[in-house]
């Protein structure tokens, strides 16, 4: 009975999965606004119709009861944003929410088939978050401080980051993590959204020479010390973060030729330097012929990979837990061992579509300091998930980010869920001025 | 992105000037992402499989063992060569009906396995049975059948390798130049891969130092090549003197001394003046240590580095490296060594099954494999594989030059006696000394048939024997003749 309802299962979740995927880029064709919520709901529909059959086979695989309560208040949750929310910001954009609730819904279950308790901790987390970024909207549309508030997000963001550097704990060699009265938290997830912030305070207005070089130096000082802390995988995000609003604000291709001009430099230095940047980068390096005889992280993931092949081993089936830090850095290896490469491959066609939204809203905005926040952070959810999803699978070297909204990390999912709210508030903001078309 | 594109051109007026670049950028990172799905796309077709197949991968290969019957490993007719048998009480047990004949190259799948068992076990734990079967299965809760796989062995040649070696230790590679295809694979001392699971405990054990059954010597036995190296010499001597290679004569006095160093011919037997295509019949080492040493020695490293020394190339079973032991610092007896396949230069089997089936084929050097397809339990065909060319090693001259220093080791060199055998063979005898004591030495011999247009190329090592045209040549003969007779 188990194995034929969860080979069934298997086959239906990738399918409404793919479903949910299509419908999401077809939804773009629909002329008038009725036709569009019909697709929306049909979405919602797939957010709820995945997490009941992903939590029936999970359960016949433990037959908790604790698992049963987390499914309930979980379809709360869900059912709360995807209803209460839209009632309350009627003009937010319903695409970009139900692809919230279902990058959340796989990670939740995801996780929960890994580690039960991590999944109702990141649960707990996310609907803090929900419950704050229900007043970001208004934060966005009312507060007109915001765009003078420039040096408090850049002093305030880099004292966090210094904070780390100087009170961190190591984890895997880099220090991240911070810990305050029993709460861990990885503030430079949080620093991400301040130094779109402050970099859109500094340029929006004025892109003199003076003033790019004095940001350049500022958001060079952001960078170096998560160099010295060794998270490199946010160094690098912000990195490319402020080539790409650099470019957006100045138009200046010059400044990014300069730019990648240094980060070539700094890469080879980094090469030397760090053993752990050497080793990873030598890791990519290297065939799959002579990886697959290897025990190394990269190849760890990869023989989930290999081994869930198109349609995955069904979840539970496979051993996602053998993948070192499964949960997190490479979740999305765990997601191709057990969903296959399909349904791995809609999830990535999902968080590009959440890009897109991001790019969308950024495209329509007049002001150009939300403009510059928009692009900003909408390129910062899409490079950190090209990090993750290229590390885990040998198509860049690996750099230990987690994929947004699925990763377990409760810092990790809070500022993202913020960053959707805040696209939502640009949302609801041009569209209450009645200017902008999804 | 459309839609965004149909924005900003319906509103140009409305749209700030900077959303070209938020533009470019997008499009910058959506290539980023079909470039990656591409890549995971390509990832799982090419390299997914082997990534699955690691034995670092044995857990989750163990896992679909419980779901699937282990399939069938065939020989090229289809006659079955180990298959999984259910006994009355569910328990599955692995059968090799053909018990050592095929031990090394089949292998065996328990205890970490060995051979094609290990090198397809994900292969044979993936079932294609038919759609109808397989929710059958899912109903009544049975396993499904694993796919089986069909290989290149054939049955023949395996015999006649497996019975011309007899009891001596040794191995035999027999391929097809042209394909790369693998149809025999004999190592001795073998097992019965039926008695493994008792036999382990004595494998594992102290009293087992020394034995090497479990040892496929074809693929995983260094052995000094001996004369048979000096088709490399050749090679080397051809590609640095091609129009001047005739001319070349040597007054062979039994030894050869340079810089005061002696290497003697085979029982020091004196040559008296050879040109090269004699010097090569004859196997004469001073003829050899002279063309040897006028070659650049860097010629000789690169070409036998474009032949795979000291570097892996793609095989399903687990193979030693062949290592050629001549680097800028080697003295003089070192490299007299060397060129006559002596020294610390070491070779496996199938190694110079590669290197001869490279001459026979023209110079193209083809992956060895051993599956010619997979197919389900009802005979359905569901992945072919075909030769690959590996490189392009030699060019034709070369190749014809040696071809026809080949057939005369079989006309009127040391490997005679298959002079008169009604088929034409080409090839090289080798006696490789090891080890300190005098007189010790490994019989080979490679070669290939016939020398028209070649189908068939041999590589034969028995340990410890003596010369080569004594103890490898018959072994061939007996393939050979079970190839063109049977």
């Amino acid at each position: 009975m188990t194995s034929i309802v969860t080979t069934a299962a298997n086959y239906l979740i990738i399918i409404i999965f793919a479903v949910y995927t299509y419908l999401g880029f077809h939804v773009f064709k629909k002329k008038t606004e009725e036709e569009r919520r019909h697709i929306y709901r049909i979405q919602a529909l797939s957010v709820f119709a995945i997490s009941f059959l992903a939590y029936t086979v999970l359960y016949l695989h433990t037959e908790s009861l604790e698992l049963l309560l987390y499914y309930g208040a979980q379809t709360m949750f869900f059912l709360a944003v995807l209803i209460a929310f839209p009632m309350i910001y009627k003009n937010c954009s319903r695409l970009l929410l139900n692809h919230l609730c279902m990058l959340m819904s796989v990670g939740f279950f995801m996780i929960a088939r890994l580690d039960l308790e991590r999944s109702v901790r990141q649960f707990l987390i996310a609907v803090a978050g929900v419950l704050i970024s229900i007043f970001v909207p208004v934060m966005i549309n009312k507060a007109k401080f915001l765009k003078k508030w420039t040096a408090f997000y850049g002093l305030f963001g880099f004292a966090l980051l210094a904070a780390v550097f100087l009170l961190g704990s190591v984890t895997g060699g880099s220090k991240i993590n911070v810990t305050v009265h029993g709460i861990t938290l990885a503030p430079s997830e949080f620093v991400k959204i301040l130094f779109v912030f402050f970099i859109a305070g500094m340029l929006h207005k004025n892109t003199s020479f003076r003033r790019v070089a004095v940001t350049t130096l500022c958001a060079a000082a952001h960078v170096l010390i998560l160099v010295l802390s060794r998270d490199l995988g946010g160094a690098l995000i912000l990195f490319v973060v402020y080539m790409s609003m650099l470019y957006a604000a100045t138009k200046k291709f010059s400044y990014v030729g300069a730019g990648l001009f240094c980060f070539s430099g700094a890469a080879v230095a980094a090469f030397y330097l760090f053993s752990h940047v050497r080793i990873r980068v030598l890791t990519w390096t290297t065939d799959f012929d002579v990886l697959k005889n290897d025990s190394s992280q990269v190849s760890q993931s990869l023989f989930a990979i290999g081994t869930g092949s198109w349609f995955g081993s069904g979840f539970c089936q496979g051993l996602p837990e053998t993948i070192p830090v499964a949960v997190s850095d490479f979740i999305f290896a765990a997601i191709c061992e057990e969903f296959g490469i399909v349904f791995a491959i809609c999830l990535i066609l999902v968080c590009f579509s959440c890009f897109l939204m991001f790019v969308n809203s950024s495209l329509q905005i007049k002001d150009n300091f939300y403009k510059l926040v928009s692009f900003g952070l909408s390129v910062s959810f899409i490079f950190q998930v090209f990090l993750t999803i290229g590390g885990d699978s040998k198509f860049i070297p690996l750099t230990g980010v987690t994929l947004p909204l699925v990763s377990y990390g409760g810092s990790s999912v809070l500022s993202s869920v913020i960053v959707f709210a805040i696209i939502q508030g640009l949302y609801i903001m041009k569209r209450s001025e009645g200017e902008v078309h999804e | 992105m459309n839609k965004m594109k149909k924005e900003v051109k319906d509103n140009p007026k409305k749209q700030p000037r900077n959303n070209r670049e938020i533009l470019i950028l997008t499009y910058f990172f959506l290539a980023i992402f079909v470039a990656f799905i591409g890549y995971l796309i390509y990832f799982q077709a090419a390299h997914g499989e082997d990534m699955a197949n690691s034995p670092y991968n044995r857990r989750r290969q163990n896992q679909l063992a419980q779901k699937v019957v282990r399939g069938q490993i065939m020989d090229a007719d289809g006659e079955v060569l180990a298959k999984t048998e259910i006994d009355d009480e569910g328990n599955e047990v692995r059968v090799y009906p053909y018990g050592n004949l095929f031990s090394h190259v089949v292998g065996y799948s328990m205890n970490g396995g060995s051979g094609l068992e290990a090198g397809y076990n994900i292969r044979l734990l993936k079932s294609h049975a038919s759609i109808f079967d397989r929710v059958q299965n899912l109903l009544s809760g049975t396993k499904n059948i694993g796919d089986n796989m069909v290989t290149t062995l054939d049955r023949r040649l395996q015999e006649a390798a497996y019975y011309g070696l007899g009891d001596s230790r040794g191995a035999v590679v027999v391929m097809n130049p042209k394909t790369g295809a693998v149809l025999a694979m004999v190592s001795k001392p073998d097992y019965d891969p039926n008695e493994i699971g008792e036999l382990w405990d004595y494998y594992t054990s102290e009293d087992s130092q020394g034995d090497s059954s479990l040892l496929n010597r074809a693929t995983q036995g260094l052995y000094p090549p001996g004369s048979v190296f000096k088709v490399m010499t050749a090679l080397a001597y051809l590609r640095e003197n091609d129009d001047k290679y005739e001319d070349y004569l040597y007054e062979c006095t039994g030894s050869i001394n340079i810089d005061g160093e002696v290497i003697n011919c085979y029982h020091n037997e004196k040559h008296g003046t050879v040109d090269m295509k004699h010097a090569f019949a004859e196997s004469c080492n001073s003829a050899f240590v002279d063309i040897g040493y006028h070659v650049d020695k860097q010629t000789l490293i690169r070409l036998c580095k474009s032949f795979y020394f000291n570097s892996k190339f793609k095989l399903p079973l687990a193979f030693s490296k062949s290592s050629l032991a001549i680097s800028r610092a080697t003295t003089t007896y070192q490299i007299m060594q060397t060129v006559i396949g002596q020294g610390e230069t070491l070779v496996t089997p199938m190694h110079m099954a590669m290197m001869i089936s490279t001459i026979a084929n023209d110079g193209k050097m083809m992956q060895p494999y051993f599956v010619d397809h997979i197919e389900n339990d009802a005979g359905t065909t569901i992945k072919t594989y075909k030769p690959k060319q590996m490189d392009l090693l030699l060019t034709t001259r070369e190749t014809e030059i040696m071809k026809e220093f080949m057939t005369a080791v079989v006309q009127e060199g040391t490997a005679t006696s298959l002079r008169n055998s009604g088929y034409t063979v080409a090839g090289k005898t080798g006696s490789a000394e090891y080890g300190t004591k005098k007189g010790s030495s490994h019989s080979w011999f490679i070669c290939f048939s016939p020398v028209e247009d070649p189908q068939i190329a041999i590589s034969v090592i028995v340990e410890g024997a003596g010369e080569g045209s004594a103890y490898a040549v018959p072994v061939a003969k007996n393939i050979l003749d079970a190839y063109y007779y049977d």
